[in-house]
């Protein structure tokens, strides 16, 4: 049941501090978001589940209720956790309370109603990562764009008005579509299946039970579904070309939101691909393998060539996301154990270290109200402690070695190169290594123009260092991401369990 | 022979909702001195909630069950079945919203108690509609609920809006009712009975008056979708509910609608059975199914373009009143999910009956605050009425369908059972209007919580906390995100309640 307590604990802190007055409701929250970190630290430990969720592995934690019958087939609150989960739920639950203190200093109105989204949100990302039910996981799923739409409408920048609407539209749409293609699955499933436990209907597709449906032959059905259901997370990950929403709300959402849509909303795309696109259906994303990598490639050198071109931080590291991404897509539709693990791995990484960087930026923005290049030079006389963290977790980004980064895009590199699965392995993998030395050419010359050389900044006022809550956040996640670097093994061992019967599930032919 | 106390028992809810309207009007009547504005709405709550005790009781000590049966009454023209106390909560649950609302919304009217009597004798209309079992017992509660609504629309009377819109309401009203009777008559012609079980009988075997039999069921179908507000006498709703007082168009566009659709459920699986009225070449079916087509395309967009929250709010509601109307279009002759369609319609009609009843009443706080009708003026009223703006939030992503509340599982429920019993298209159109929907209900939210104020002392006009209709709105609210955890009883018992019929 501590799963469910986890949630749980979230949506009543959110009642709370909705309730709470505005003057103490950021103290209030963070201290409520320490206790499903707690939990989260507790499960870690007592995690005693093996293999994957899906294919039949034992699941950790697992609560099995059953709720209703549609069809002739049962919903149920299914819960659980495998080791490809636990890191997420870890993440979630640590980069929330950090994501909380980040925002004492710029949200200045409304602040109980902000708290109180922040922490319904915690409580929906934790139900994404752990449901194991269709039905229940795509109530958390379209939970999560609520709070989002809000959080970004009410308290972002200029043109917030526009950026939620667009996200919500986007996003809105896209499930949709991918409600469709898991749907038609299960119908064409038929009496094959009685639930929409998703271990269920995985096993069930391994199994050769799809059948004709609609006049539709399976192994098309199959196709349509993966394509259907690909389009759908594929706008939430983003990749290129349904990536337009992520710089408009990135760049007017507040600076503690964009932490957690950066840090934990985007994985929800990469997390859902690998549930349902390669773990369900992993001979079709076998038989796409080279438009999937394809589009991953152009994904990670085309966002890359994006943030090259900005001048505004924000955006800078909103584009360079979408080119983080990209190489989870590559690790994903390699199908070797080192890609899908460090595609996991890179996704707990990345939120991370761009969590990091979306607060270092925020910090800076608080005490100078600009993110532009040019407006802006030698930071580093004012405020050298945020400025050093920032360039630490700038080179992070980078792929420093003994640096989270470093540890996930490595593996993802190692499995990619020799990939079965998927031909010409070594020139895709070649050309997304090129996308390093584009994130490095940016960020440097980014990081030259404002962070050193003589001050200058056309202010009325005092630029000092950042207050003590400014920096906390960002100085432990910076141990994060460098604990992760030098022993990735405390998430990868675990990740690699599970990620194993993925690739074991794929028929490579010849 | 029929034993007084089991007449008694079966139509109790029915008793209690007329004892309780006449009560109010004796009141108002003869003690003028006596009423109250409170004391009237106290009890009007209480006899809708002892109503919906009563039918609750009925089914839980199994007077009335699927296995039990239905009670027959006074030589077949009763017939209280679990569909027809299904329904019955739905109009009691609504009424006992409504009036608690009414009471802060008339506040200042100078004689607050006919408002009470009348909406009690609507709801026994409608709760004796849903008894129904022969022809002339519906027309005959058919109009109790039609008259009290005209006044109720009509009941602020020294507002033009509000008379006109009872006017309008009266004349398409009047109109309908002729329709429908002259349809009942022309199928008595056609069958002989005016009862439910021997018109069904007489279907099967027309022999040459099926021209007559067909020409009156298009009639009386004519009847429903006034009833309902579907095309094609679906213009009188927007008009109503726009004059009407709020709490009375809450109460129109969720009970009364329900009302129709439960006349609809009970005439067309026990009267004209979808096989027995296609082997006699009856198509109804196709006739339903054009017009929940034609219907919710139509509601959708014309509220997509509204700038008036009641009107975009009526107009939702006609497109509504399309998604219900899939209960009657996607049943063919033994099919395998009829009861799955009909019931996921009936549970449909329940969650609606909460998310838009309390999305009515939200209306009915703003006009009680006097800030103004359009969306324009809903702007930032979250930063003065958070709980209240929260609640219109719930209600508005349920009525779209988003899934964290109950209007995404009773939508998911209708498409899917039409798609079981082969009716992709009609789920396919409903899919692309729920979609289409969420454009103007997130309207509504973004006014309410984004927006800016258009100028700083628009708020000031929040001025009162009116606590019963908080209390009302509140509790719609609560009732909307509950239903999706508790939503498996009230499918089972609709499905099981739709079922028993076919």
């Amino acid at each position: 049941m501590i799963l469910e307590a986890l949630i749980a604990v979230a949506f009543v802190s959110a009642l709370v501090v909705l309730l709470a007055p505005n003057e103490w409701a950021g103290k209030l929250a963070f201290a409520l978001s320490l206790i499903p970190f707690a939990g989260s630290l507790y499960v870690w430990s007592a995690f005693d589940g093996s293999g994957n969720a899906l294919t039949g592995g034992d699941i950790a934690f697992r609560t099995q209720i059953e709720w209703l019958e549609v069809g002739g087939r049962s919903v149920s609150w299914f819960v659980g956790l495998d080791g490809i989960s636990l890191p997420l739920v870890v993440l979630t639950t640590f980069l929330v309370p950090l994501a909380i203190m980040s925002a004492w200093t710029p949200i200045d109105s409304r602040q109980s109603q902000f708290y109180g989204l922040m922490l319904f949100m915690e409580a929906n990302l934790l139900g994404v990562f752990t449901a194991l039910d269709f039905f229940l996981w795509f109530i958390f799923w379209e939970a999560v764009l609520v709070p989002m739409y809000f959080l970004i409408g009410i308290w972002g920048g200029p043109r917030r008005k526009y950026a939620a609407i667009k996200f919500f539209v986007y996003t809105n749409a896209a499930s949709l579509l991918m409600f469709i293609g898991f749907m038609s699955l299960v119908f064409a499933l038929g009496d094959s299946v009685s639930s929409f436990a998703l271990p269920e209907i995985t096993q069930a597709i391994a199994a050769g039970d799809l059948s004709a449906w609609f006049g539709i032959a399976p192994e098309r059905m199959a196709l349509l579904a993966f394509l259907a259901m690909f389009l759908g997370f594929a706008v939430k990950v983003p990749i290129v070309p349904v990536h337009t929403w992520l710089p408009d709300a990135h760049v007017e959402a507040p600076t503690p939101v964009s932490v957690l849509l950066a840090g934990v909303l985007l994985k929800m795309g990469t997390y859902a691909l690998l549930r349902f696109n390669f773990t369900m259906l992993p001979n079709q994303a076998s038989a796409l393998a080279i438009p999937i990598a394809a589009i991953a490639v152009i994904s990670v050198i085309y966002g890359a060539m994006l943030a090259l071109a900005q001048k505004d931080l924000k955006r800078i590291v909103a584009y360079s996301s979408v080119s983080s991404m990209g190489y989870v897509i590559l690790g994903l539709v390699v199908f070797t154990e080192y890609g899908v693990g460090g595609a996991t791995f890179q996704m707990v990484a990345h939120g991370l270290i761009s969590g990091l960087m979306f607060m270092a930026v925020g910090v800076v923005y608080n005490a100078t109200h600009t993110r532009m290049v040019g407006d802006m030079a030698g930071m580093a006389d004012r405020m050298p402690i945020t400025v050093g963290i920032l360039v630490a977790g700038a080179f992070g980004y980078m792929g420093l070695p003994l640096m989270a980064g470093f540890a996930g895009e490595f593996f993802i590199f190692v499995g990619s190169l020799s990939a079965p699965a998927l031909p010409y392995a070594p020139v895709f993998t070649a050309l997304a290594m090129f996308g390093i030395v584009i994130v490095a050419g940016y960020l440097l010359s980014a990081m030259q123009s404002t962070l050193f050389g003589p001050f200058h900044l056309e202010t009325d006022y005092e630029v000092g260092p950042a207050p003590f809550h400014d920096v906390a956040p960002l100085a432990v996640l910076l141990v994060a991401i460098i604990v992760l670097g030098v022993a990735p093994d405390i998430f990868f061992e675990m990740i690699r369990d599970a990620a194993l019967p993925v690739v074991e599930g794929v028929n490579i032919n010849g | 022979m029929v034993n007084a106390p089991t007449a008694v028992t079966a139509l109790l809810p029915v008793l209690l909702l007329a004892l309780t309207g006449l009560a109010l009007l004796l009141v108002d009547t003869i003690r003028p001195s006596e009423r109250s504005n409170t004391s009237m709405a106290v009890v009007s709550a209480l006899g809708s909630l002892g109503a919906l005790a009563a039918t609750a009781w009925l089914v839980v000590s199994g007077t009335v069950g699927v296995d039990a049966g239905a009670v027959r009454l006074f030589a077949d023209t009763i017939a209280v079945d679990t569909m027809a106390l299904f329904f019955v909560a739905i109009f009691t649950s609504v009424t006992a919203l409504v009036v608690v609302a009414a009471h802060d919304y008339f506040h200042d009217h100078a004689n607050p108690a006919a408002f009470y009597s009348l909406v009690m004798f609507a709801t026994t209309g409608m709760a004796l509609l849903a008894v129904a079992n022969s022809l002339a017992v519906v027309f005959v509660a058919l109009e109790m609920v039609s008259l009290p609504s005209y006044v109720l629309v009509a009941f602020l009377k020294q507002n033009r809006g509000s008379v006109e819109a009872g006017m309008k309401y009266f004349l398409v009203g009047a109109l309908s009712s002729a329709i429908f009777l002259f349809g009942i008559s022309l199928v008595y012609a056609a069958t002989g009975s005016l009862l439910f079980g021997d018109v069904a009988e007489a279907i099967g075997s027309l022999d040459g008056l099926a021209g007559v039999a067909g020409l009156g069921i298009v009639m009386i179908v004519g009847g429903v979708a006034f009833k309902t507000a579907s095309v094609p006498f679906h213009f009188w709703a927007p008009e109503a509910y726009e004059g009407a007082p709020a709490p009375v168009s809450a109460f129109l566009s969720s009970a009364s609608k329900a009302a129709g659709f439960v006349v609809a459920f009970q005439l067309f699986t026990e009267a004209f059975p979808v096989g027995a009225s296609l082997g006699a070449n009856i198509d109804w079916v196709l006739a339903f199914g054009i017009l929940a087509a034609v219907t919710m395309t139509l509601g959708n967009f014309a509220a997509a373009v509204q700038e008036e929250v009641k009107r975009m709010l009526a107009y939702s509601s006609i497109g509504h009143a399309g998604y219900a109307l899939i209960g009657l279009a996607a049943l063919s002759a033994g099919g395998q999910a009829n009861g799955t369609v009909m019931g996921a319609a009936m549970a449909h009609l329940l969650v609606y009956g909460f998310m838009n009843t309390g999305a009515f009443l939200f209306v009915a706080m703003a006009e009680r605050w006097g800030v103004g009708r359009t969306f324009a003026d809903y702007a930032g009223l979250a930063r003065r009425a958070p709980v209240a703006s929260t609640a219109m939030a719930v209600f508005m992503f349920s009525l779209a369908g988003l899934p964290p509340f109950a209007g995404f599982f009773s939508k998911y429920f209708l498409f899917q059972a039409a798609i079981d019993n082969g009716f992709v298209w009609l789920a396919a159109l409903g899919a692309v209007n729920s979609v289409i929907s969420l454009y103007y209900y997130s309207r509504v939210v973004k006014a309410l919580f984004i927006d800016d104020p258009a100028s700083p002392s628009a708020l000031d006009a929040i001025d009162v906390r009116p606590t019963a209709l908080y209390a009302a709105v509140v509790f719609a609210a609560v009732a909307t995100v509950l239903l999706l955890p508790g939503f498996g009883p009230v499918i089972e018992t609709a499905e099981a309640a739709a079922s028993a019929l076919f």
